[in-house]
C-alpha cells in the first residue's frame, strides 16, 4: 500500500523533462557508503483492510471506559464531548491545513483560534490568553521562566507538593539548565489546602512565583486568598495550574483571585483520554506583561478594505524572527486541539459549562459519602474537592492486586508519587461514572461484590 | 439581531464571532438531571457567577459557524501545499480511522498496566521503527513537537557531556537553521554560534574546523539543509566534532529525503529528532499537535527521559527507576494520539513504501526545479533533494517581490511556498512538493508560476496589489501590532453596534 | 531622503540633537525606511544610564528586531510617552514628533565620533555599493556553477 500516485509512465515523463536515467541519479551525489547501507529492515507494506486489523487487535487489548469502570483522573479525565466537536475537527479543512502564517487563506484557523482565546479569558478570568502550549505540565514550566524573565533578579520558586507530580517533574527537567534557580516545596496542611502558614513565613523578597494547583493534585480546592496576601506583601507572582479545566465552570476563576498567570491543562474540553495526549496547555496572564508570554497569538485586525480579519500577531517574541533570544521555543499551538475545546465551549454554552461541572461534583460528593458511609473508608483531607477525593484503604495494595482482572479501576494509588501516602488512593468521579458503577464502587470496598 | 438576518454566503460579508450569535437562554447542550446546589457542597466563597458573555448557541448554529469557518481555510484535501520545509504530504484517512478506535482514544494514562497493554506495545514498536529508518539505537516519543524533541536531545547532550566532567558552553548552528534551533540551545543553557554555509548551500569541514573548540558540546545540523541540499561533507564534519569530544545533533525535519537513501545514524549523528507531522504524515491541524521523537546512539540511553517503555516478563512495562535520566519533559506518555497514527502509516507503507516516499519526493522536486529554472533565479545549483529554493532576484527587478509572487499565487488556487526563509537568501521561495503528488498537479502549480513571472514583467500591478480572490484581502499586521486586539469584548462587538 | 541640517547621526542610523548638555535622540529617515512599519518599541526609563555604543532599546516590526545603540553616554532624562500608544509615529516623522529619549550627555567628547550630515550621506552611499558589489559576486559565482 502506498499513498504515492505516479504510475510507471509518470516517472519515466518526468526523469526524461529532468533529464537524467533514473530516480537514483537524483540522489547519486550522496556517498555510496551511506547509500549502500541505507535499506530499511521493516516488513512490506501491507493492505489499509490490514491495517484497520492490526490496530484494532493492539486497541483491543486496551481497556476503555465502555469494558471497565475507572475511577481515574490525576490530570486526564473522562468526559462528555458532544458529537459536534468530533464533526468539525474531523473536516479536512481544519485537520489538514497549515500554521496560519498566510492569513489570506487561514481565516478560519484564525478566527477559531481568537475565540478560543476569548473562551479561556472568560473561563479563567483573565486578561489575555495565547493560542496554546503543549500540555498543562509544559504549561506551567513556560509560567516559571516567564515569571523569571518578569522579576529577573529573583531566583526562588514556591512549588506546591500538592501539585501534579509530573508537572513538577517537568518543570524540574526545564529548569535543570539555569543557573541558580532554587525550588522549595509547599506542604499541605490537614484539609489538603497548601499550607498557608507555611507560604507566609517562607516567601521572602527574592521569591519570584508561587505555583499551586486548583484544584490541587487531591482534588481539593485551593483558598488563594493567603497566597495572594503573601505575593502582595512580597511582589512575587501567583500562578495557578488546573489540570481539570471543567472546575473552571464553577469555581471562582483565578483571575477573581488575583493570579498572575493561570494555567492549565485542556483536555477536559472536549478531548478524548488518548492515553494522556493530544490534549493543550492553556496559557493566560495579565495583560501587562504580553510581551513576555511564550507561544503563539492571534489579533483582529483589518484587510485593506476594513473587512474584519485575524492574523497572528506578536510574532517578535517568537524563535522564527529571535532565534536565541525568543521568549520559548515553542513553535506549535496545538491547534486542533484548541479548536476542539471552542467547539466544547460553544457546544456546552454558558448554562451547559455549568451544569456538567455540577453533575461532578454531585456525583463525586456522593460517591465520597457512600464510600466513607457504607465502605467505612478514612477520609484524608477535609477541604473543599471539585470531582476527585483522597481515601485511606487498609490494604491497598493486595486489593488493587485482586482488582487487576475485575474491570473495576478504583482510583490511583498514591503510593508511586507520596510515600507518605502509601495507603491512600485518589478517586475520580465524573458525570461519566453512572450510577451502578457507583454501587459497583462501594461493593469493591464492602467485599459485597 | 445577526441570528434572524439570513446568513451570507459571500465571504466578503462581516464575520461575526460566536459571541455575537446567539441568544440568552440558548444551548446545544441537553442532559436532564437534578442536582443538589453546589452551594450545599462547596463554601461559597469559593464558587462563581456565571460566566460572562459566554456563548449561548443552539446546536445548527453551532456547528454553521464552524463549519462556514472552515470554507476560509486551505488545506491539504483541498488544495496543493508547496511549503518547503514542511512536508505537507496527504494526511491517510485510515490513520483516522484507528485512532479513533474506543480502545485506542478512550485510554486513561494512568490505568493499571494490564488495561494499556495495547498501547504500550504500539508505542515500544514504534520505537523500534523509528530507531531502524533513522539508524539510531534507541528512541523516546515523549516530546510533543519538533522543538521539544530538540530541547530533549540537548538535555541528552548536557547530561553526557556533564558526566564527563563539563557541560561546556556552546552550540554550533549553521545559518540555515530553523529558528528552533537557536532556541532551544538558550534554553538548555547554551550559547550559539553561527556558522555560516558557504556560496554553493552546504556547510564545509574547514568552516566547523574553525569555530570547534572544546567549549562546544554539539553541533547542530539539519540534512538535507533548509536549502534541501544533502550536507555533502557530514562525515568529515561528524569526525571534526567528534575529535574534539563534541557531539553531532540532527534535525530531522527534513527525513522525507532520506528513508531508504541514507541514515543518519551513520553519517556520524548522536541525536536526532523527528517531525511525525512532517515525514511520518499526520495532520498539521492548522499548527499542531505534532509529535517529535527523538533518536540516540546507545551511549546516551541512560539520559534519556523517563518513564521508559520495557518489555518485562509479564508484559510491557514503564520503568522510572534510570537514576540518570534527564526526568520528563512532558506528562504521561506524549501525544499518543499522534504516535499512534504515524504507526499505521509505517505498518501502511512499510520498508519499502517509506522508500519509495523519500524517491518520489525527490522526483516530484527535481521536477519543479526543472521546470521553474528557466523563470525564476535558483539560489543554489547543487543538486536539490526533497525541495527546492528560488529567489526574487529576476523580479525585483521590475519591482516584485518574493510576497508579492506569494500573495499572486492564492489567485491562482495554490497556497504560497515557505518565503523569506532560509534567511541568509534573500527573498527565498522554498517550495516543496512531497511525493503524494501527481505531476499533473505539479505542472498547473508550475504553470501558474510560469504566469506569474510573465505578468510580473506585463502586469506587475496586478501581481503586486494581489491577492484578488481570497475571502479577505492583504492585512493591516502592522495595525494589528501596534493596537493588540487579543480577545473579543462586548464593547467592541459588531452585534452591539449593529 | 533627508539627513536635516544641524543634526549628528551614527552608523547605527540614529540621529542626534545637541543642546547644551542634553542630547535629543531618535532614528534615521533611512532606518525608519528599512525596518518598516514600526509597530514596537522599547526605551529605558527615565533615570537609567546608557553607555555608548551599548544597546538601550529596540525597535519592532512586524517581522524584525532591530537594537538601538546608544549613540552617546548619560542618563536618560525624558522619554517621548506618546511612542508607546502611536509607534507610527517614528515611521511618519523619525526627526520630530517620532524623537526617542532626551539625555543628559557625561562626556561631550564622545560627540566626535558622530557624523555630519554629509558624512552620514556618504555613508549610506557606501553601503549601497558595497550591497551591490556583493550582488554582482554572487552572479559571477552562480554562473560558474552552472557550467
Amino acid at each position: 500500500m502506498g499513498y504515492t500516485p505516479h504510475t510507471g509512465s509518470d516517472k519515466n515523463r518526468m526523469l526524461q523533462a529532468i533529464g537524467v536515467d533514473g530516480v537514483e541519479s537524483l540522489y547519486g551525489h550522496i556517498p555510496q557508503s551511506l547509500r549502500e547501507r541505507a535499506g530499511i529492515g521493516l516488513p512490506p507494506g501491507i493492505s489499509e483492510r490490514a491495517v484497520k486489523k492490526e490496530m484494532g487487535v493492539l486497541a483491543a487489548r486496551n481497556g476503555t471506559p465502555e469494558d471497565c469502570s475507572l475511577f481515574l483522573g490525576g490530570g486526564i479525565y473522562h468526559h462528555f464531548i458532544p458529537s459536534t466537536v468530533d464533526a468539525i475537527i474531523s473536516r479536512a479543512e481544519f485537520a489538514t491545513s497549515y500554521t496560519p502564517y498566510q492569513p489570506e487563506v487561514s481565516q478560519g484557523t484564525l478566527q477559531a483560534t481568537f475565540e478560543y482565546q476569548t473562551l479561556m479569558c472568560q473561563l479563567t478570568g483573565m486578561e489575555v490568553c495565547n493560542a496554546g502550549l503543549y500540555d498543562g505540565a509544559s504549561a506551567v514550566a513556560e509560567a516559571v521562566l516567564m515569571a523569571r524573565r518578569i522579576q529577573k533578579r529573583r531566583h526562588r520558586v514556591l512549588l506546591s507538593r500538592s501539585l501534579h507530580p509530573q508537572y513538577r517533574a517537568v518543570v524540574a527537567t526545564y529548569l535543570r539548565n539555569m543557573e541558580g534557580i532554587e525550588i522549595v516545596e509547599v506542604p499541605w496542611d490537614k484539609s489538603g489546602q497548601s499550607d498557608a502558614e507555611f507560604v507566609a513565613n517562607t516567601m521572602d523578597d527574592k521569591t519570584l512565583c508561587i505555583v499551586t494547583g486548583y484544584p490541587n493534585f487531591f482534588g481539593v480546592i485551593e483558598d488563594l486568598a493567603p497566597m495572594r496576601d503573601a505575593c502582595n506583601a512580597h511582589g512575587a507572582l501567583l500562578i495557578t495550574v488546573t489540570t481539570e479545566a471543567l472546575s473552571l465552570a464553577l469555581l471562582k476563576p483565578p483571575g477573581e483571585w488575583g493570579a498572575d498567570i493561570a494555567v492549565g491543562e485542556g483536555q477536559s474540553l472536549g478531548l478524548p483520554m488518548s492515553l494522556g495526549g493530544p490534549g493543550f496547555g492553556f496559557f493566560t496572564c495579565r495583560k501587562q506583561f504580553v510581551r513576555t508570554m511564550p507561544g503563539r497569538l492571534v489579533g483582529e485586525t483589518v484587510d485593506h478594505e476594513g473587512q474584519r480579519g485575524f492574523v497572528l500577531t506578536l510574532a517578535t517574541r517568537e524563535q522564527h524572527i529571535r532565534r536565541e533570544k525568543a521568549t520559548s521555543n515553542i513553535c506549535t499551538t496545538q491547534s486542533l486541539c484548541t479548536l476542539a475545546a471552542t467547539v466544547f465551549m460553544a457546544s456546552m454554552g454558558k448554562s451547559g459549562m455549568r451544569h456538567i461541572a455540577e453533575i461532578n461534583v454531585a456525583r463525586a460528593h456522593e460517591a465520597r459519602e457512600r464510600l466513607l458511609r457504607e465502605a467505612g473508608l478514612t477520609p484524608v483531607f477535609d477541604g473543599p474537592f471539585f470531582n476527585e477525593f483522597v481515601l485511606e484503604v487498609k490494604d491497598l495494595e493486595p486489593m488493587l492486586g485482586r482488582l487487576e482482572s475485575s474491570r473495576v479501576v478504583p482510583g490511583l494509588a498514591l503510593k508511586q508519587w507520596y510515600p507518605e501516602l502509601a495507603q491512600c488512593l485518589l478517586v475520580c468521579v465524573t458525570e461519566m461514572n453512572e450510577r451502578e458503577e457507583i454501587d459497583q464502587l462501594v461493593r469493591t470496598f464492602t467485599g459485597k461484590n | 439581531m445577526s441570528g434572524h438576518s439570513p446568513e451570507k454566503t459571500n465571504h466578503r460579508a462581516p464575520r461575526l464571532l460566536l459571541f455575537e450569535r446567539g441568544s440568552p437562554g440558548r444551548t446545544a447542550f441537553s442532559w436532564p438531571e437534578e442536582l443538589p446546589s453546589p452551594q450545599e457542597l462547596i463554601p461559597s466563597h469559593l464558587l462563581r457567577q456565571e460566566i460572562t458573555d459566554f456563548p449561548e448557541l443552539g446546536e445548527l448554529e453551532v456547528l454553521r459557524h464552524f463549519t462556514n469557518l472552515s470554507h476560509l481555510n486551505y488545506s491539504i484535501e483541498g488544495q496543493f501545499y508547496p511549503l518547503g520545509s514542511c512536508t505537507m504530504k496527504y494526511n491517510p484517512k485510515v490513520n483516522e480511522a484507528v485512532v479513533r478506535l474506543p480502545g485506542m482514544a478512550h485510554i486513561h494514562p494512568l490505568a493499571p498496566l494490564p488495561l494499556i497493554q495495547g498501547a504500550l506495545e504500539l508505542l515500544y514498536n514504534l520505537e523500534r521503527m523509528l530507531a531502524e529508518v533513522c539508524g539510531m539505537d534507541h528512541v523516546t516519543l515523549q516530546p510533543a513537537a519538533g522543538a521539544q524533541g530538540e530541547l530533549t536531545g540537548l538535555m541528552l547532550i548536557r547530561a553526557h557531556m556533564s558526566a564527563q566532567g563539563n557541560p561546556r558552553k556552546k552550540i554550533l548552528v549553521p545559518d540555515t537553521a530553523h529558528g528552533t534551533n537557536p532556541a532551544s540551545s538558550t534554553l538548555c543553557g547554551y550559547e550559539v554560534t553561527q556558522v555560516p554555509s558557504n556560496n554553493r548551500g552546504f556547510l564545509e569541514t574547514e568552516k566547523v574546523k574553525q569555530v570547534m573548540d572544546e567549549d562546544v558540546a554539539a553541533l547542530m545540523i539539519t540534512n538535507p539543509n533548509t536549502f534541501g541540499i544533502f550536507e555533502q561533507d557530514i562525515q568529515s564534519i561528524a569526525e571534526v566534532v567528534h575529535a574534539q569530544d563534541g557531539l553531532v545533533y540532527m534535525d530531522g525535519a527534513n527525513m522525507n529525503a532520506l528513508m531508504g537513501i541514507a541514515k543518519p545514524g551513520q553519517m556520524g549523528v548522536d541525536v536526532l529528532h523527528v517531525n511525525l507531522h512532517k515525514t511520518f504524515s499526520t495532520p498539521h491541524g492548522g499548527g499542531g499537535p505534532g509529535a517529535g521523537p527523538v533518536g540516540v546512539k546507545g551511549f546516551l540511553r541512560d539520559y534519556l527521559p523517563v518513564p521508559r517503555i520495557q518489555k518485562g516478563d509479564g508484559g510491557f512495562e514503564l520503568g522510572e527507576d534510570h537514576p540518570l535520566s534527564i526526568g520528563r519533559v512532558r506528562s504521561f506518555l506524549g501525544n499518543f494520539g499522534i504516535l499512534a497514527r504515524a504507526y499505521a502509516y509505517i505498518l501502511a507503507l512499510g520498508g519499502d513504501g517509506l522508500e519509495e516516499t523519500s524517491r518520489m519526493a525527490l522526483l516530484n522536486a527535481n521536477y519543479i526545479r526543472k521546470r521553474l529554472e528557466p523563470y525564476y533565479h535558483l539560489a543554489f545549483s547543487a543538486p536539490c533533494m526533497h525541495e527546492c529554493v528560488f529567489t526574487d532576484r529576476l523580479q525585483q527587478k521590475l519591482g516584485v517581490t518574493t510576497m508579492d509572487i506569494a500573495k499572486r499565487l492564492l489567485d491562482y488556487g495554490f497556497h504560497p511556498p515557505t518565503i523569506y526563509f532560509p534567511l541568509v537568501v534573500s527573498g527565498a521561495i522554498m517550495i516543496e512538493p512531497t511525493e503524494t503528488e501527481t505531476p499533473e498537479i505539479l505542472d498547473s502549480f508550475t504553470d501558474a508560476m510560469i504566469a506569474i513571472a510573465r505578468e510580473a514583467k506585463e502586469s506587475p500591478e496586478l501581481v503586486k496589489t494581489a491577492p484578488h480572490s481570497t475571502p479577505v484581502s492583504r492585512l493591516d499586521e502592522a495595525g494589528a501590532a501596534r493596537r493588540l486586539v487579543l480577545r473579543w469584548l462586548a464593547e467592541d462587538s459588531v452585534k452591539t453596534q449593529g | 531622503m533627508s539627513f536635516p541640517k544641524g543634526l549628528k547621526y551614527t552608523k547605527e542610523h540614529e540621529w542626534v540633537l545637541v543642546e547644551d548638555d542634553g542630547a535629543t535622540v531618535g532614528i534615521t529617515e533611512y532606518a525608519q525606511e528599512e525596518l518598516g512599519d514600526i509597530v514596537y518599541v522599547e526605551l529605558p526609563e527615565v533615570g537609567e544610564k546608557i553607555t555608548k555604543d551599548d544597546p538601550f532599546g529596540s525597535v519592532e516590526s512586524v517581522k524584525a528586531v532591530s537594537e538601538l545603540f546608544a549613540p552617546v553616554s548619560g542618563t536618560v532624562v525624558e522619554v517621548n510617552d506618546s511612542i508607546p500608544d502611536g509607534p507610527e509615529m517614528v515611521n511618519e516623522d523619525p526627526y520630530g514628533d517620532g524623537w526617542l529619549i532626551k539625555v543628559e550627555m557625561s562626556d561631550k567628547e564622545e560627540l566626535k565620533d558622530l557624523l555630519s550630515p554629509e558624512e552620514y550621506g556618504e555613508y549610506l552611499d557606501q553601503q549601497k555599493d558595497v550591497d551591490e558589489d556583493d550582488d554582482e559576486e554572487d552572479e559571477d559565482e552562480d554562473e560558474e556553477e552552472k557550467e
